[in-house]
């Protein structure tokens, strides 16, 4: 079936012409119109346009006008990334009818090369969530099991991957919201080095968090799609150039005589079957001539709490630009100007980000600044400098994803706390700016897919991206028996 | 550190939230829980350490300074919830 091809495979069979753009789209679709009344991956999903657009790179390709070897691919794209004409809803209220003037920078990138959008996936509120139930779209579910939260904020997109409804997709990562899904549902995905992408028509959560970044179900995939995205953007002034010298072709999964950093603490909290399944995948790298190297990350324990001040303080002043006015939601109960601010934001927002805004607030105002904004940003530093140690002795750092596998819906939406401290070895990444990526490990008794997290100095992708291929060969491949 | 239902006040003042009477209890006592947790920060010593600024080592970047393309009124206009005669239009604020 052509929905269970990845994205280099369907180029391959594009350029050979063995298939059509629009026998690819057909695919997709009544896959689609199969699975995601159940599963609700997306929020936005146009047919009618999708053939359309693939006919129209059938055309191109007809006539050698082909934009690149991925013309007439089909992605999604998180509803987070701005999408010009097309609604773009960050799975909110208060943005629910939002129709973007403008592309994101990444989402020019792909429709440069001719991608086609598949849909918009659905997502946590503004991002902020690891569950994908604060969607004001309805919560998705884990395609592994229907009972599960698939992960989040980038639920939909990696249930979409994983479900076989995408061959690709786009999420975005300020703690873990590409990883921590890849891993909850069985696919691969990469925060990139923050800089690495634009962040250009991003909906804004936490700016010097945030980084966009794909959801695959292969790691040559991620790497191609990385390559892609990828580049300094003037648009973006956090944007970097360097160097992607990642190809598929350059990436050959020999890790002999790398050295991977493993920590104990990022194994304390972690449950069982995780840990197992990933000191073995550590065993099988060994095997293939890693040396383990162990290093120790004192700071880890103040990570959550840092990473909770800062990207909410960062939050409460992104969010405040949702005022009713300029565009997006606008409650039709105000009389006054204050009035209208105060009625759109507490009507247009769901629960979570309003608790995100309130902390965020809190955190920055005066008497609270310096004790708890600052004195974050302060243990961000040392964080920093932890991981600046180590990669000093290691190549890159390998832990579990998730310190538990995919859990029930419902079980821990109503104790913030309890869900904010499960993100504990994805939020790292996010403060020191480094990549990480998530590969497919193993899967648990019960079938629900564990994922192991690779993280490498400051755009060396292409380090990780090897040791992923690596962990790619050596693990059993994880897919849904539908 | 404890926050009692004036700083849940206040601080939705400062964030132009118009809460419930329920949000804010809820909110009373979450915070109160998140803010024991994040508490812990205050057994790292900072006091030789430099507030992060930015991670990565950058230099600033100059360029002309050019007149691009901005976005037309018209598509303001589309997306603004109420727009007349050219502007984008507000409550009264002045009576």
């Amino acid at each position: 079936m052509l929905y269970s091809k990845s994205v280099i495979e369907l180029s391959k069979m594009l350029e050979e012409k063995r298939i059509s753009s629009v026998e690819i789209a057909e695919s997709y679709i009544s896959r689609i119109e199969k699975y995601n009344k159940e599963i609700n991956a997306y929020i936005t999903f146009n047919p009618e346009q999708l053939l359309k657009d693939a006919a129209e790179s059938d055309q191109r390709r007809s006539s050698g006008k082909t934009k690149s070897s991925f013309d007439g691919i089909p992605v999604a794209v998180k509803d987070n990334i701005s999408t010009a004409g097309i609604r773009t809803t960050c799975g909110s209220k208060i943005l629910e009818n939002f129709i973007p003037p403008y592309n994101a920078a990444v989402y020019q990138k792909l429709c440069d090369n001719g991608f086609l959008l598949l849909g918009k996936t659905n997502m946590d509120e503004f991002a902020m969530g690891s569950t994908n139930e604060s969607s004001f779209f309805g919560p998705v579910k884990n395609p592994h099991d229907f009972s599960c939260v698939p992960g989040g904020s980038s639920g939909g997109s990696a249930a979409a991957v994983s479900a076989m409804m995408a061959p690709a997709a786009l999420g975005s990562d300020t703690g873990g919201s590409i990883r921590q899904p890849a891993s909850f549902c069985g696919v691969v995905g990469m925060k990139p080095t923050y800089g690495k992408v634009s962040r250009f028509g991003l909906v804004a959560y936490a700016s010097s968090l945030d980084q966009i970044g794909p959801i695959t179900s292969t790691v040559d995939d991620a790497a191609a799609m990385l390559e892609i995205i990828s580049g300094k953007d003037g648009r973006d002034s956090t944007s970097m150039h360097s160097e992607n010298d990642f190809s598929p072709a350059e990436l050959d999964g020999n890790i002999k005589g790398m050295k991977l950093g493993v920590s104990e603490e990022y194994f304390r909290g972690a449950d069982e079957e995780t840990a197992s399944i990933i000191r073995k995948t550590i065993d099988k790298l060994k095997n293939l001539g890693a040396e383990i190297v162990e290093i120790s990350m004192k700071m880890n324990d103040y990570a959550i709490p840092v990473y909770y001040l800062i990207a909410t303080a960062e939050a409460s002043s992104n969010l405040g630009r949702y005022d009713g006015i300029k565009y997006g939601y606008h409650s039709p109960a105000a009389g006054k100007l204050s009035d209208l601010y105060k009625l759109t934001r507490n009507e247009g927002f769901g629960n979570e980000v309003k608790r995100r805004i309130m902390l965020g607030t809190f955190a920055l105002s005066s008497g609270y600044y310096d004790a708890y904004y600052v004195k974050a940003l302060k243990c961000r530093t040392l964080i920093v400098e932890d991981f600046k140690n180590a990669f000093k002795n290691v190549d890159a750092i390998i832990s579990p994803v998730s310190p538990v596998p995919a859990f029930k819906a419902g079980e821990k939406i109503n104790d913030p706390l309890q869900m904010y401290l499960l993100d504990i070895l994805t939020i790292s990444a996010n403060l020191a700016a480094i990549p990480g990526i998530s590969v497919p490990a193993g899967k648990t008794g019960s079938g629900l897919p564990v994922g192991i997290q690779i993280m490498g100095n400051h755009f060396e992708e292409k380090k990780i991206l090897n040791i992923a291929k690596a962990v790619e060969a050596v693990s059993e491949k994880i897919s849904v028996d539908f | 550190m404890a926050i009692d239902r004036k700083t849940i006040e206040r601080t939705a003042e400062l964030a132009n939230l118009h809460l419930t009477e329920n949000e804010k209890i809820e909110y009373e006592k979450q915070l109160n829980d998140i803010l024991n947790y994040v508490e812990k920060i205050r057994e790292v010593d900072t006091s030789a350490v430099k507030a992060t600024d930015y991670i990565e080592e950058i230099k600033n970047v100059f360029r002309e300074d050019v007149i691009l393309e901005s976005i037309n009124r018209d598509e303001i206009e589309k997306i603004a919830p109420e727009f007349r005669n050219g502007h984008i239009t507000v409550p009264k604020i002045i009576e």
